[in-house]
């Protein structure tokens, strides 16, 4: 079996379907390298899930805990409505995953696998389901693999919740002021990894980690995907090498040429202007602008919509979001959406709501539990700051005519504060 | 908790539990600010745990919190 050359890897396809296990095993070959610990430090393997955190210092702390049972999450929550990359790598791939997941499980020796999904994608869990009976069918061997499906709320994928609902809990972020700590799931150590961290690792330890550094950056090596949405024919997701320039990725979608503003990173991440356009899409690149490439999203505003009226809708469904937990964000979020929405359109309040606003990023920054709330900070202060001439217009002649345009970015509808359901 | 002679301290919040009764900010007022909404906005520099009365507000402050959200976390100079 010869290694995958270019960047089509994880979403490499013969038949653009769902690959069964034994058109899997042509396309990738089976068995792995003798040693695959080894290789997967070697590979600098980071997290794909947003954090980037180095995956070979994950599996080593979870290897040094002491405790007989341990059990590997696949993280396939993917609550961004801008992200789509896990379900489509799932819907393609599906044993892809399913081999990472289970070499994880044997450098942690874990006897358990879970995967989880969010219970709204009906079409994703099916899928996974059937490679899941797909397997066992062929061999009852190796740990144990079952799909759970929590609430598909925005925080609920954050690692600290999901492990609160595998306990039987609601699907709430927790605080831990120590970290890194050692997550459990039924008082065993647990490592949650995103999915397509796990397809990375089952084609790291088949084909070696100088065949992962092939693609990418030295710092950030390997390919990635990538969603976009917003001025696109249609959102597709797509696999690229680390490090491609970002106008080179829009140009592969036949996205709108000159967007006003791009959002990088999703809907936690932030906004830029068109000169990002020429740098390389890699956590090194986008470091100094106090961003990173996150969950893989990409969002091209165009000329014809209102960036600050895009900014509003994605702060307002994003507030909603909010666990309400903690107080800064539950209080904090709402009152931020709705300084933005003065501005937007350009009320009586507007200059005292943009007034407000710098001044509710520093109260609020860094008091959640989670990074929930610092996420839509990065988020809005990056926006205002991409759009500050819309800004200054919007306060001195008015709202543009951008704010009727049709809505762009995709958030589910939201007309009144939703109960939200965390069982 | 025990609280040496040498070395800094922060005070820390569990935002999950803190529900803004504000006694914290009357007891430590040195430490504790609050913002629009009532809850606690607290300072993150380490103070020296030599620093006696500063301490003493802290101690005040982690067992007047009718939510037992606070506590008093020395700080390493490594960490």
């Amino acid at each position: 079996m010869t290694p995958l050359a270019g960047p089509q890897r994880l979403l490499a396809t013969r038949t653009g379907r769902t690959a069964s296990l034994a058109e899997h095993r042509q396309l990738f070959g089976a068995g792995s390298l003798p040693k695959p610990m080894e290789e997967l430090e070697r590979s600098g393997l980071l997290g794909r899930g947003g954090g980037g955190f180095e995956t070979a210092r994950k599996v080593a702390l979870l290897r040094s805990q002491r405790s007989r049972h341990r059990t590997v999450v696949v993280n396939a929550m993917e609550g961004e409505p801008a992200a789509n990359k896990d379900k489509h790598l799932l819907r393609l791939n599906p044993h892809l995953v399913l081999d990472g997941a289970e070499m994880l499980a044997e450098l942690i020796h874990a006897d358990q696998i879970t995967i989880c999904i969010a219970r709204e994608h009906a079409a994703t869990i099916a899928v996974v389901k059937r490679a899941v009976h797909e397997r066992e069918r062929q061999s009852l061997r190796g740990p144990a693999i079952t799909v759970e499906t929590p609430p598909g709320r925005y925080v609920a994928g954050e690692e600290s919740a999901l492990v609160h609902w595998l306990n039987d809990n609601e699907a709430l972020p927790q605080f831990r002021p120590e970290k890194p700590s050692v997550l459990r799931v039924r008082r065993h150590p647990a490592l949650v990894e995103n999915t397509e961290t796990c397809a990375h690792l089952g084609l790291i330890t088949r084909w070696g980690a100088s065949w992962f550094r092939s693609q990418g950056t030295p710092a950030h090596p390997g390919t990635m995907l990538v969603s976009i949405s917003g001025a696109v024919p249609a959102p597709r997701v797509i696999e690229v090498a680390v490090g491609t320039r970002i106008r080179d990725i829009l140009a592969a979608v036949n996205s709108d040429p000159a967007p006003q503003g791009l959002v990088v990173g999703g809907y936690g991440g932030a906004v830029f202007g068109p000169t990002i356009l020429d740098l390389p899409y890699s956590n090194e690149a986008l470091a100094p602008l106090g961003a990173g490439v996150g969950a893989g999203i990409l969002c091209p505003i165009p000329a014809t919509s209102c960036g600050l009226r895009e900014t509003f809708r994605v702060a307002a469904w994003m507030a909603n979001e909010s666990a309400r937990q903690c107080g800064p964000c539950a209080f904090g979020l709402p009152a931020i959406a709705d300084d933005l929405r003065h501005v937007a359109y350009a009320t009586r309040d507007a200059r005292a709501a943009a007034k407000r606003l710098e001044q509710r990023f520093a109260e609020i920054a860094g008091r959640g539990a989670c990074r929930h709330p610092d996420g839509v900070i990065r988020f809005v202060r990056t926006a205002l700051d991409t759009f500050r001439m819309d800004v200054t217009a919007h306060l001195t002649l008015g709202a543009c005519a951008g704010v009727n345009a049709s809505p762009l970015l995709m958030v589910p509808a939201l007309t009144h504060e939703e109960a939200l359901e965390w069982e | 908790m025990g609280i040496g002679r040498s070395g800094s301290f922060v005070l820390q919040v569990n935002p999950i539990l803190c529900d803004g009764f504000g006694h914290c900010h009357e007891l430590a007022p040195e430490l504790v600010t609050l913002d629009e909404w009532g809850y606690p906005v607290i300072d993150q520099t380490p103070r020296p745990l030599a620093d006696h009365a500063l301490v003493q507000a802290a101690t005040y402050a982690v067992r007047g919190c009718p939510r037992q959200a606070l506590r008093i976390r020395k700080v390493t100079p490594s960490s």
